[in-house]
Formats: structure tokens, C-alpha cells, sequence
């Protein structure tokens, strides 16, 4: 049948996508913080992540702050990692990545790029920052 | 099972665009097989949306100042199955083409009657309806003179995580068309004509309301969901 395009959230997607408690999906949970930066190394103020995985269930969305920083809590993945999902303001189409919080992630992704999955852990929270472009760029999916 | 189109979506590198040159991934995307996490996704008709939080006219004091208008319509999937209990979120700007948020500094009146955000959940028919005025069209800084056409940003979940899509439904025949580069990233004209709604004068409400129609398709499914372990 005839799908749909894709478009852009837009600048101004803080007014329909984000919920109160849109960031917490188990308040007992771990915490996943991260900013994201553009080609620049600018931080993305007007991003939103999501979250997914399905045991335990964890769907989460936190749009960036006016620093780009985004948050959720989620209870521990079995499968060690979660599905993000961003749309940002310049994203035509969502990408996809995923955060690992246990080990790192394997074939297929490259040895020297599998680093850019894996969250930081930093006292109780873990750390995520994501990048669009650059030597470190994030690895996205084509899911 | 149902291959998403890789021509239907707009390229990440779409230069016209300019927000795209700092926005999208230089390396390429890497395939990735469906597993449980593509092949499920979060049901959230649980978050129980109020009675008229698909009312966009109705949720201040007044009403607010416009065109009003509904957009109705079935949300499908890739085989043509109605796509049933899933939530659609919407946001616009209002009638004079301004967004109700703190960045938005183009210097058409507020509407103090006008949030202009909306959500709902499909029925056991797969179809949604939205109450609300037409947006306006509005001025943007990517390239001299450059205005938006009206649009409503829509947001769909699906069943599955591979299906989410966010898109903006476009009003039959707005001028601006060929000048936007967003509406143009879409490069085929037959399939940019999918964003646009189609008027309908059955679906118009006498004495209310203009009445449009907006059929969106998600891609899929790939085969059967796996269930969830618990």
C-alpha cells in the first residue's frame, strides 16, 4: 500500500510529544542521561529520544533541554540494551540506535564503532550523549 | 510482509533543507534485522486520553479564532489493515500561523484560546478525528522569503517500533508547495500527494465545521509480532 513519508518534527515538536511523566518508565529504574550534539559539536536543543524495549517494557521519551540534554528511567533491559529512537528539528526521518547498558553490541556493527552504544556508567546514572557527524559519530540503524 | 519504500522517504542529506547539513549521519546506516525490540512496541492507548483532548477548539475558556475544521481519517498498515488503539498525537500553529512556544518569535498574534496540541487513539476501525482550526502559513529563516505551507505535524506509534513514523499533513493546493524544501525532500510528486489531505464535503459539518480526510499508512508489518516474554 502507499506508506506515508516521513517529516521533520520541527523546531516546536516540545509542544505535542512530550508527557509529564513521559521520561519515566519505572521509577525505580535506571537513569539514562545524555545530550545530543550536531556536526558541530552543538548541542541539539530541540531533539526528542524514545526509548523501547520490550522485556522488561521500557518506553520512554524525553525531548532535550535548552542545553540538549535529555533523561529517562527505565528498568534494566534483559536484553542488556534499549532502542532509541531521535527525531530532532533537520532530521527528515527518526533515526535509530541503541544503549548499551550491559556489555557491547557485535556483528554487525564495526569493532572500532561498537564504543559509541555503550553507556558510561557515572555513580547511579548511566551516560549517553549521542552524535550526528564527527570522529565519533554514533552508530544509527537501518531497522 | 511489507519492505518500508526506500523511495518514499525524504534523504537525511537534503541540502535544501539546511538544518539537515549538521543533522544527519555521514556514515552509513547499518542493517539491522528485525529482533523482538523492532518487532514489538509500547501499547499506549493505556494512557487514557481525555474526552476532548482531540478537540483542539475546545480545551480554554473561548474558542479560539479561525477556520474551524476536522481531519479525519484511517491509520493503516503497509497490507491495508486498519491499525486499531494506537495514539496519534498532533501539534500546529494557529490560525495566524504562530506555534504557542517560547522559541517562536515570528510576530503574529497569540491565540490565548489556542494550544494548539491534540491526541487521540484509534478506533476498533482504525480511525481517528481531530476538531480544530486551520493553521496558518508562516515565515522561516532557511532561505529568503522562505514560508512554510500549512501543515498539522502528526506523530504515529503502530503496533511495532519499526512502524513509528512523524510526518506533517498538508491543505490541497497551498501555493507554497514548490518552494518548500521539507514538502520537496520528498522528491516524487506522486508520493509527496500522500501528505496532502483531501477535502470532503460529506465529512463537512453544516453550519460547523470544513471537513478533511487523511488516510496514513505505516510500513509493514513484518511478520508475525513476537510475544512479549511476560
Amino acid at each position: 500500500l502507499n506508506e506515508t513519508p516521513s517529516q521533520t518534527v520541527g523546531p516546536y515538536l516540545s509542544l505535542g510529544l512530550p508527557w509529564k511523566d513521559g521520561p519515566v518508565a519505572d521509577p525505580d529504574g535506571v537513569t539514562i542521561t545524555g545530550t545530543v550534539f550536531d556536526g558541530n559539536g552543538a548541542p541539539i536543543p530541540d531533539a526528542l529520544i524514545e526509548t523501547w524495549s520490550p522485556a522488561p517494557r521500557a518506553f520512554a521519551r524525553s525531548a532535550t533541554d535548552d542545553d540538549g540534554r535529555w533523561s529517562v528511567v527505565v528498568p534494566m533491559p534483559d536484553a542488556g540494551y534499549l532502542t532509541v529512537n531521535l527525531f530532532a528539528r533537520g532530521l527528515l526521518h527518526r533515526l535509530v540506535t541503541r544503549v548499551y547498558l550491559r556489555g557491547e553490541p557485535d556483528d554487525p556493527v564495526p569493532v572500532d564503532r561498537r564504543h559509541t552504544l555503550v553507556a558510561t556508567p557515572d555513580g547511579v546514572i548511566h551516560r549517553f550523549d549521542i552524535r550526528l557527524q564527527g570522529d565519533d559519530e554514533t552508530v544509527f540503524f537501518d531497522i | 510482509m511489507t519492505q518500508s519504500d526506500a523511495n518514499v522517504h525524504p534523504r537525511l542529506d537534503s541540502p535544501d533543507y539546511r538544518s539537515t547539513t549538521l543533522r544527519h549521519p555521514k556514515q552509513p546506516l547499518i542493517y539491522l534485522p528485525h529482533g523482538p525490540a523492532e518487532l514489538t512496541g509500547p501499547q499506549l492507548d493505556e494512557l487514557r486520553c481525555g474526552e476532548l483532548d482531540n478537540d483542539l477548539t475546545r480545551q480554554h475558556a473561548g474558542e479560539p479564532i479561525g477556520e474551524r475544521m476536522t481531519v479525519s481519517g484511517g491509520l493503516l498498515d503497509g497490507d491495508g489493515r486498519p491499525v486499531r488503539d494506537s495514539l496519534i498525537e498532533i501539534w500546529q500553529a494557529n490560525a495566524a500561523g504562530r506555534y504557542a512556544h517560547r522559541w517562536d518569535r515570528w510576530p503574529a498574534p497569540l491565540d490565548p484560546n489556542f494550544t494548539g496540541a491534540g491526541r487521540t487513539v484509534t478506533d476498533a476501525d482504525g480511525r481517528y478525528t481531530f476538531t480544530t482550526i486551520k493553521p496558518g502559513p508562516y515565515p522561516w529563516g532557511n532561505h529568503p522569503n522562505a514560508w512554510r505551507p500549512a501543515h498539522i505535524h502528526f506523530s504515529l506509534m503502530g503496533p511495532q517500533f519499526h512502524q513509528r513514523l512523524v510526518t506533517q499533513m498538508y491543505f490541497p493546493s497551498d501555493p507554497l508547495f514548490a518552494y518548500d524544501p521539507i514538502f520537496q525532500s520528498v522528491r516524487d510528486p506522486k508520493i509527496r500527494e500522500r501528505m496532502i489531505a483531501r477535502f470532503s464535503l460529506d465529512r463537512t459539518q453544516e453550519q460547523f465545521a470544513l471537513g478533511y480526510e487523511w488516510d496514513i499508512v505505516l510500513r509493514g508489518p513484518q511478520e508475525t509480532p513476537i510475544e512479549e516474554a511476560h
